[in-house]
């Protein structure tokens, strides 16, 4: 048996996760140009939905396309396609997708790429927000400041969604204020907490246990279940922290609770 | 009688967790939100199908102890899954088929005996307001379902009306059974030969997992020639197996990618997790195998101490067994409507 049953295909990969879910593989690494051929083709499917497509899910290096089988199945008799239908019909549902995906990269090529949304987060750093923040800046022999200055120096690229709804897996932290995580995670790790793990950065959307070190808090809601989309930010979006003092936090939630 | 605008049941016990669920919320994945849902999604859709309803609409599941329910009003109700001997005043209350409460009466759930999940569909369904277009209770945020959390004592759940079908289906009832004071119900149920043999020894067929090769030899051939054993830690997230170690060939990191309901991934102590309803909607670890979906409900129903067994099935056979059984659910379907006339 084939264990990964893929099949390369000018330059990515399709195999399946379980019977009605397809990963499709554009590289292999965390870096910018994966993240970009991830972010187009999952525009593409956004605007051109697959029949029997029922969500697709980006990632680091792949997109996901979760399929209804039956769908997909029936769908080769009501759609005209290349090839006789039989020829169609013999396939299994995979099959099918195999062959839509590889129809949709050849229309990839001319989907139009739109700019990377920039979202500034406010965070007010340090104190009971921040409890880490000194250790953060102890084992990397910098003063607080310093640590403030750089977490707030650059933009973040917004790779991926998961672990908890509207979680940003961010790249592109300055290894300088890298820090491994608490030896012991805690229980409850309040929403819009701003942590630091390994040479990772992070926001908590809600309350979760974790080991992450915390450096700070924003005031602003990156899950909100009543709103579309949900989350605040998306795969794609750049995002830039910048510091507010207590005040300023405590009137910004009390605006946006 | 049948519309009365707002009809309620009131939770008398909650049973240890009775939650609202559908087939789950879809297309939010992408932004981290998990897809929820029914463990055993056969179970839910039959019992809606057996109500007049249709599959999306939600159900109550219980969780190895079941509630105890006051129906207000008369309602027409379906219970599939789980034998949790259920009664409706001093009878019993049968399964998977359609059944009419009268009003006033209460319905007793017990210990599941066999299965650990049961689901209850009512005609038209709960009125619970859909959130990201999904009525599943997500626990861990507190949105959706019954006001984001598992029923507790003194809940009133209140009621959709009852379609069309819905109102056919309780006039034949109501017509063809005079028997009971307590209710109506029907003389046949749901074919032996459609419902999942529910078992403390399930044997799970499964395709090959994304970084199944990449397993040492020794650990995949293991993986198909010993039972593994459900562990306590098991819930609606994931099933926490014991057995293995299983290791990798070489030690990988991997990144963070989609897992789907039934991945079966495993972590660096080698003890398989197999993924379930609230997954989260991506994970780090190796993927060893995924269960095939017509499977999936065998697993929801497997209790704690169970011992599970894997099979290896090509993808033709997996999707061809899916494929027969949406299809079974649609002549269902149809046989409903039939006997509705």
């Amino acid at each position: 048996m084939d264990g990964k049953g893929g099949s390369h295909l000018a330059g990515y990969a399709v195999s399946p996760l379980g019977d009605a879910a397809v990963t499709v593989e554009l590289g292999s690494g965390v870096d910018p140009e994966t993240h970009r051929l991830v972010t187009l083709f999952s525009a593409y499917l956004e605007d051109h939905p697959p029949a029997g497509m029922i969500e697709y899910v980006p990632a680091y290096t792949s997109v996901t396309i979760h399929y209804d089988p039956l769908q997909v199945y029936k769908s080769v008799l009501t759609q005209s396609e290349e090839g006789t239908e039989s020829d169609w019909l013999a396939l299994s549902p995979y099959e099918i997708m195999q062959r839509r995906i590889r129809d949709m990269f050849d229309q990839l090529q001319s989907h139009e790429e739109t700019t990377p949304k920039l979202v500034e987060i406010p965070v007010c750093y340090g104190g009971e927000f921040g409890p880490d923040l000194e250790e953060v800046a102890a084992h990397n022999q910098l003063t607080v400041e310093e640590v403030i200055r750089i977490h707030c120096s650059r933009d973040y690229l917004v790779y991926m969604l998961g672990f908890a709804p509207g979680f940003p897996y961010l790249g592109g932290m300055d290894k300088r204020i890298a820090t491994p995580r608490k030896k012991t995670p805690r229980l409850t790790i309040p929403r819009g907490s701003v942590g630091i793990a390994g040479e990772q950065t992070g926001i908590y959307p809600i309350e979760t246990p974790g080991g992450w070190q915390l450096i700070g808090r924003t005031p602003v809601s990156l899950f909100l279940p009543d709103r579309h989309p949900p989350t605040l930010l998306q795969a794609g979006n750049r995002i830039r922290f910048y510091p507010i003092s207590r005040e300023e936090y405590d009137r910004w939630s009390r605006r946006d609770p | 009688m049948e519309s009365t605008g707002s009809m309620s049941i009131e939770v008398i016990k909650p049973g240890l967790l009775t939650t609202v669920q559908d087939l789950g919320r879809f297309g939010y994945q992408k932004y981290g939100v998990i897809a929820g849902g029914a463990m055993d999604t056969f179970a839910h859709r039959v019992a809606n199908v057996l109500v007049g309803n249709e599959e999306t609409e939600a159900t109550l599941e219980m969780t190895v102890v079941g509630p105890t329910l006051f129906f207000r009003e008369a309602a027409l109700i379906a219970v599939c899954g789980a034998d949790f001997a259920p009664t409706i005043g001093d009878a019993e209350l049968p399964l998977w088929r359609p059944v009419w409460v009268n009003a006033g009466q209460t319905v007793r759930f017990g210990t599941a005996r066999s299965g650990v999940r049961g689901y209850l569909a009512v005609a038209g369904g709960f009125n619970v307001p859909k959130v990201m277009n999904s009525y599943s209770t997500y626990l861990r945020a507190q949105i959706g379902g019954f006001e984001g959390r598992a029923l507790r004592e003194s809940d009133e759940l209140a009621l959709k009306d009852a379609d069309a079908l819905g109102r056919r289906l309780i006039r034949r009832l109501r017509s063809a059974d005079r028997k009971h004071e307590t209710h109506a119900t029907v003389p046949w149920h749901v074919s032996h030969a459609l419902i999942p043999r529910y078992s403390s020894s399930p044997v799970l067929r499964v395709l090959p997992g994304r970084q199944f090769e990449k397993f040492t030899e020794e650990s995949r051939a293991e993986f198909f020639s010993r039972p593994f054993i459900v562990l306590p830690q098991s819930d609606r997230m994931g099933y926490r197996l014991q057995g293995g170690p299983l290791r990798l060939a070489e030690p990988a990191e991997q990144l963070s990618e989609p897992v789907a309901f039934g991945t079966i991934q495993v972590p660096a102590d080698g003890n398989p997790i197999v993924l379930m309803a609230d997954r989260q909607t991506t994970g780090g670890y190796p993927k060893m195998a995924e269960v095939i979906s017509v499977d999936l409900p065998l697993l929801a129903q497997a209790q704690v101490g169970s011992e599970i067994r894997f099979e290896l099935v090509d993808m033709n056979e997996a999707q061809q067994k899916r494929m027969m059984l949406d299809l079974n659910i649609d002549l269902l379907k149809q046989t409903i409507i039939a006997y509705a006339q």
